[in-house]
C-alpha cells in the first residue's frame, strides 16, 4: 500500500519537486511524527509571514494563535497514556465553549487577513446548527452512501413542529378577538391571553427529532427500494414538494386552515428559558431572550446538541447498525447476501439523519424566533451536502470542519472576502450573490480532484481508490 | 409463502403485494383525473381546447430538454443535472442574438424574422452542444469509474457553476426579449382560435425530433451510441470509439437544448439565471414518465406533462392552480419512480428493483 500514498493528496508531482530539492520521500517518512508536523507547521508558517508581513503588521494575538495552534497539532498527544486520547478534543471543546469570552466582540481580536475579523456569535450559532444537520445528512449519505437531495425537507419539519406547537399559529379567534385554544406546557414569557399552543422547547426538541424521524420512515419506506439516482430525485422531489407546501399551505385545499402562514411564515416562536423556579434554585437563565448575553446562551445550546449529535453519530458509526450502513453503501448484493436486512437498514439511515435534521431545524426556528418558507430551498439541501463532501464523507471530524468552514463563509467569509477584493482591486462585485456557483465549482473540485474530501474517512478513501485504480491497486497489492 | 419462495424464488416480495393494490390504486387516480377533466371539458369546452393546445406547445418544448436527459441517461446512467441550465444558456444567448445582433422589434417582419430564429437556431445549437460536450469532458469523465454518485454530485456542481455564469451575464433579473413572433390566427373553431406562435413552436421542435430519430436510428453515429447505451466494454470490443460516442451524445443532447432555449425565448420572451433549473426539472420528469432512456417515451411523457402543467394552471373547475405546479409535477415523479420505475414504454431496469 506505501505507493499510494500521496494519491490525491500531496501528489507525487510535488514529491517530484522536493526530491530535486534533496529530500526523499522515504526519509521523510522515517522522521517521527512530531518532527515532522513541526516541520509542516513551520513552512506554513514561514510561507504565511512571507506573503502577510509586507500586508499586514505582524500582531502578537495571531501569533498566540499561531502557538495554541501548535501546542495542538504538533505533541503526539494520542500516545500520551489514558489522559491523551482526550487531550485534543478537551482542549478544542474549551476553546469552543470559551469563545464567547475571547472573540466576542469580534472587534476585541486580529482581523484575519483577506477573511477578516472572527465571525460573531450569530455566525457561531447558525454553524453549529449546520453542522448539526451534516452530522445528519452524513448518515444518509457519508455512512450509507443514499445520496439524499432533499434533506432541507427535514429541516423544515423540525422548523415548522417548534413553530406550530411554541407560538400563538393556532389560536384561532372567538368573535369578540380571543384566542380560541390555549395551551401552556413549561413555556417561559408567555404573552398572557395571546392563545395557541406553547411547549416548553426542551419538550419541543425531542418532539420534532421524533415527528421528523417519522416523516422520514414514511418518506423511506416506498422509496428506499430504489437504487442509487433514482433515490436521489425522489429525495429531491420531496425537498421541492415540503416547501411549496409550506409556502401554499396558508389556505389548504381551500378551507381557509391555515397550516403555515404562507409565504411570511409563522412567528413569532417563544424563546427558550428555564423557568423562573430554576433560575431561582440552580441559577439557570429564566428566559434566553431577555437575558443580557443570549447569543451567547443559544450558541451553548447548540454546541450541546452538536455534542449529543457527534456522540449518537460516532456510535452509531461503530454499532452493529452503523457497519450494516457501511456494508449496505460498499456493496448492496453482497450485503443483503450476507443476510443485512436491505429496507430495515436503510429506513434506519434515513430516520437516523431525519431525527439530527428535525433537531437541527427546530433549534433554527427558535434561534431566528420564526419560521420562513424562504428558508427551505433545494439550495440549502445542496449547501449541506457540499459540507459533507467538502469535508470527507463518513468521517465526522471532515463534516464538522467542512460545516463550520463553509456556514462560516456563507454567514460572513464570503462578504469580507468581496470587500477585501473591491477595496484592494477597485472592483464592485457582490460576491455573496454569486456563492451558490462558489459551493458548486468546491463541488466540483473536490470531486475531481480529492474525491474523498478534505479530511477523508480511511475506509472510504480505500474505497475510490478501489475503484479508480483497481488495475494499479491489485498489481500494487503484494 | 414459504411455498411460493420455493416455487417462483426470483420474484421479488414487492410484485406479490403491489399485484392487486398497485394498479388499483393507479387506475382510480388515473380515472379520478379524466373525471376532473370531463367536468371541465362539459363546463368550458372552449377553454379545454385552448389549454390543450396551449400544452401541446409547452410538452414540445418540454420534449427538447427531455430528450437529453434521456440520451445521456441512456448512454452513461448519468442525470445530467446540468443539462436544464445548458438550456438557460441557449435561451440566454438567443435573447442577446435578438436584442443587439438583429435588433428585432415587436411582431417583426417574416422576412427579418425567419433569417433571425434559422441564425439563433445555429448559434445556440453551436454553442450549447461544444459546452455540454466539454462539461463531459472536464467534469465526467474523470469519474466514469467511481463510485455511481460521484458524477451525479458533480453535475450537480456543474449545475450550480452554469447558473452562476447566467447570473454574472445577465444579472439577477429577467432578461426580456421583444414578442417577435406573429400571434395572428391561424384558424379558429368557435373561440377556440390557433396562433401562428404555437404553431412556429411545432414548427420548430417536430423536424427537430424527427431528425434526432433519424439519427439515432439509421445513422452510423446512431448505432453506435444505441451499442454504447447497451454495452460500453462490448461496444469497444466491436471497434467502436466509446469516448468518442459519448462526447458526441452530448454534443447531440447541448444542441436540443440550444434550441429548446430559443424556442423558450421565442415563445416565453424571458430568460432568467434560473429559468433552465426548474423546467429541467419538469423535462427530467417526463423523461423517467416516458422512461428514461427511451426516446418517443421522453417525448410522450413531456406531452403528457405539458398537457398536465396546462390543465393544472389553466382549467377553471377545481384546479390546483399555478403555486402546485411542482407538488404535481414531482409528485407525478415520485408515484412513477415508486410503482413504475420503467415508465409508461421503458423497459425494466436495475435501478427500479
Amino acid at each position: 500500500m506505501a505507493n499510494l500514498r500521496g494519491r490525491g493528496g500531496v501528489g507525487p508531482a510535488w514529491w517530484g519537486v522536493l526530491e530535486r530539492l534533496g529530500l526523499r520521500h522515504e526519509r521523510w517518512e522515517r522522521l517521527p511524527e512530531p518532527a515532522r508536523r513541526s516541520v509542516t507547521l513551520g513552512a506554513a508558517a514561514v510561507l504565511a509571514l512571507a506573503v502577510l508581513t509586507p500586508l499586514y503588521s505582524i500582531d502578537l494575538q495571531a501569533i498566540a494563535v499561531f502557538l495554541v495552534l501548535a501546542f495542538l497539532f504538533v505533541p503526539p498527544w494520542r500516545r500520551v497514556p489514558v489522559v491523551g486520547r482526550f487531550v485534543l478534543p478537551g482542549m478544542v471543546f474549551a476553546l469552543l465553549v470559551s469563545y464567547p469570552y475571547w472573540a466576542s466582540p469580534p472587534e476585541k481580536l486580529f482581523t484575519i487577513p483577506i477573511l477578516g475579523p472572527f465571525p460573531n456569535m450569530n455566525t457561531m450559532v447558525i454553524a453549529a446548527i449546520f453542522v448539526m444537520m451534516a452530522l445528519g445528512l452524513n448518515m444518509v449519505v457519508g455512512y450509507a452512501g443514499l445520496l439524499d437531495l432533499g434533506y432541507v425537507a427535514f429541516y423544515a419539519i423540525g422548523a415548522y413542529t417548534a413553530a406550530w406547537f411554541a407560538s400563538p399559529q393556532f389560536a384561532g379567534a372567538n368573535p369578540d378577538f380571543t384566542p380560541k385554544r390555549e395551551f401552556t406546557l413549561g413555556a417561559v414569557d408567555v404573552i398572557p391571553g395571546i392563545g395557541g399552543f406553547h411547549v416548553s422547547i426542551w419538550l419541543l426538541l425531542p418532539l420534532a427529532a421524533a415527528l421528523t424521524a417519522i416523516v422520514g420512515v414514511v418518506i423511506g419506506l416506498p422509496t428506499l427500494r430504489l437504487r442509487g439516482d433514482y433515490l436521489a430525485i425522489v429525495t429531491l422531489g420531496f425537498g421541492e414538494i415540503l416547501p411549496q407546501i409550506a409556502r401554499n399551505g396558508d389556505n389548504l385545499l381551500g378551507t381557509g386552515f391555515n397550516l403555515t402562514g404562507g409565504p411570511p411564515g409563522i412567528t413569532p416562536i417563544d424563546p427558550p428559558g428555564f423557568g423562573y423556579w430554576l433560575q431561582d434554585k440552580v441559577g439557570l437563565p429564566a428566559s434566553y431572550i431577555t437575558h443580557p448575553a443570549f447569543e451567547s446562551l443559544f450558541y451553548w445550546t447548540a454546541i450541546f446538541l452538536v455534542l449529543f449529535t457527534l456522540f449518537c453519530s460516532v456510535r452509531l458509526r461503530d454499532s452493529r447498525l452503523g457497519r450494516a450502513w457501511v456494508a449496505i453503501r460498499e456493496d448492496e448484493t453482497a450485503a443483503a447476501a450476507m443476510g443485512v436486512p436491505l429496507m430495515r437498514t436503510k429506513t434506519w439511515a434515513y430516520a437516523a439523519g431525519a431525527f439530527f435534521g428535525g433537531i437541527a431545524g427546530c433549534w433554527f426556528a427558535t434561534f431566528k424566533t420564526g419560521v420562513f418558507p424562504d428558508d427551505f430551498y433545494f439550495n440549502i439541501s445542496v449547501f449541506i451536502l457540499c459540507m459533507v463532501i467538502f469535508g470527507g464523507m463518513g468521517n465526522v471530524w471532515g463534516v464538522i470542519a467542512g460545516a463550520v468552514f463553509l456556514a462560516y463563509l456563507d454567514r460572513e467569509g464570503l462578504g469580507n472576502i468581496g470587500g477585501w477584493i473591491n477595496t484592494n482591486f477597485g472592483t464592485n462585485i457582490d460576491v455573496p450573490l454569486y456563492s451558490f456557483g462558489i459551493y458548486g465549482l468546491i463541488i466540483v473540485v473536490v470531486m475531481l480532484f480529492r474525491p474523498h474530501g478534505l479530511l477523508p474517512e480511511a475506509r472510504r478513501k480505500r474505497e475510490f481508490e478501489h475503484t479508480l485504480q483497481e488495475e494499479e491497486l491489485t498489481g500494487a497489492e503484494s | 409463502m414459504v411455498t411460493e419462495a420455493r416455487t417462483q424464488p426470483v420474484i421479488p416480495i414487492r410484485r406479490r403485494i403491489g399485484s392487486t393494490a398497485v394498479p388499483v390504486v393507479g387506475l382510480l387516480l388515473v380515472l379520478a383525473v379524466l373525471l376532473w377533466l370531463g367536468v371541465n371539458l362539459v363546463k368550458a369546452p372552449d377553454d379545454f381546447f385552448q389549454i390543450f393546445l396551449i400544452g401541446l406547445s409547452n410538452g414540445a418544448l418540454y420534449g427538447l430538454v427531455a430528450l437529453g436527459y434521456t440520451l445521456v441517461y441512456g448512454i452513461l446512467g448519468l442525470i445530467n443535472f446540468a443539462h436544464g441550465d445548458v438550456f438557460m444558456l441557449g435561451g440566454m444567448i438567443s435573447v442577446t442574438l435578438v436584442l443587439s445582433v438583429f435588433s428585432l422589434e415587436e411582431s417583426a417582419p417574416l422576412g427579418s424574422l425567419i433569417p433571425a430564429i434559422l441564425a439563433c437556431l445555429a448559434v445556440a445549437m453551436g454553442i450549447c452542444g461544444l459546452l455540454n460536450a466539454s462539461i463531459e469532458r472536464i467534469a465526467y469523465k474523470p469519474l466514469r469509474s467511481a463510485p455511481r454518485l460521484a458524477p451525479l454530485i458533480t453535475a450537480i456542481g456543474v449545475s450550480f457553476i452554469l447558473q452562476d455564469v447566467g447570473l454574472i451575464w445577465k444579472g439577477p433579473a429577467y432578461v426580456a426579449a421583444p414578442r417577435t413572433l406573429p400571434h395572428g390566427e391561424i384558424f379558429s373553431i368557435g373561440s377556440v382560435s390557433y396562433t401562428w406562435d404555437r404553431l412556429i413552436v411545432l414548427l420548430i421542435t417536430v423536424p427537430v425530433l424527427l431528425g434526432l430519430m433519424w439519427l439515432v436510428r439509421y445513422t452510423r453515429q446512431g448505432k453506435a451510441m444505441r451499442a454504447t447505451a447497451q454495452d460500453k466494454d462490448a461496444a469497444a470490443m466491436m471497434g467502436i470509439d466509446v469516448n468518442r460516442t459519448i462526447s458526441f451524445t452530448f454534443l447531440i443532447a447541448g444542441a436540443l437544448a440550444g434550441t429548446a432555449g430559443v424556442v423558450y425565448a421565442f415563445y416565453f420572451t424571458n430568460v432568467r439565471f434560473d429559468t433552465g433549473f426548474q423546467l429541467g426539472l419538469i423535462a427530467f420528469t417526463a423523461a423517467v414518465l416516458g422512461g428514461i432512456g427511451n426516446l418517443p417515451g421522453a417525448v410522450l411523457g413531456a406531452l403528457l406533462i405539458g398537457l398536465i402543467q396546462a390543465f393544472n394552471e389553466g382549467l377553471a373547475w377545481r384546479a390546483p392552480g399555478s403555486t402546485w405546479t411542482t407538488t404535481i409535477v414531482f409528485s407525478i415523479l415520485i408515484l412513477i419512480l415508486v410503482f413504475r420505475p420503467q415508465g409508461l414504454l421503458g423497459e425494466r431496469t436495475p435501478e427500479g428493483g
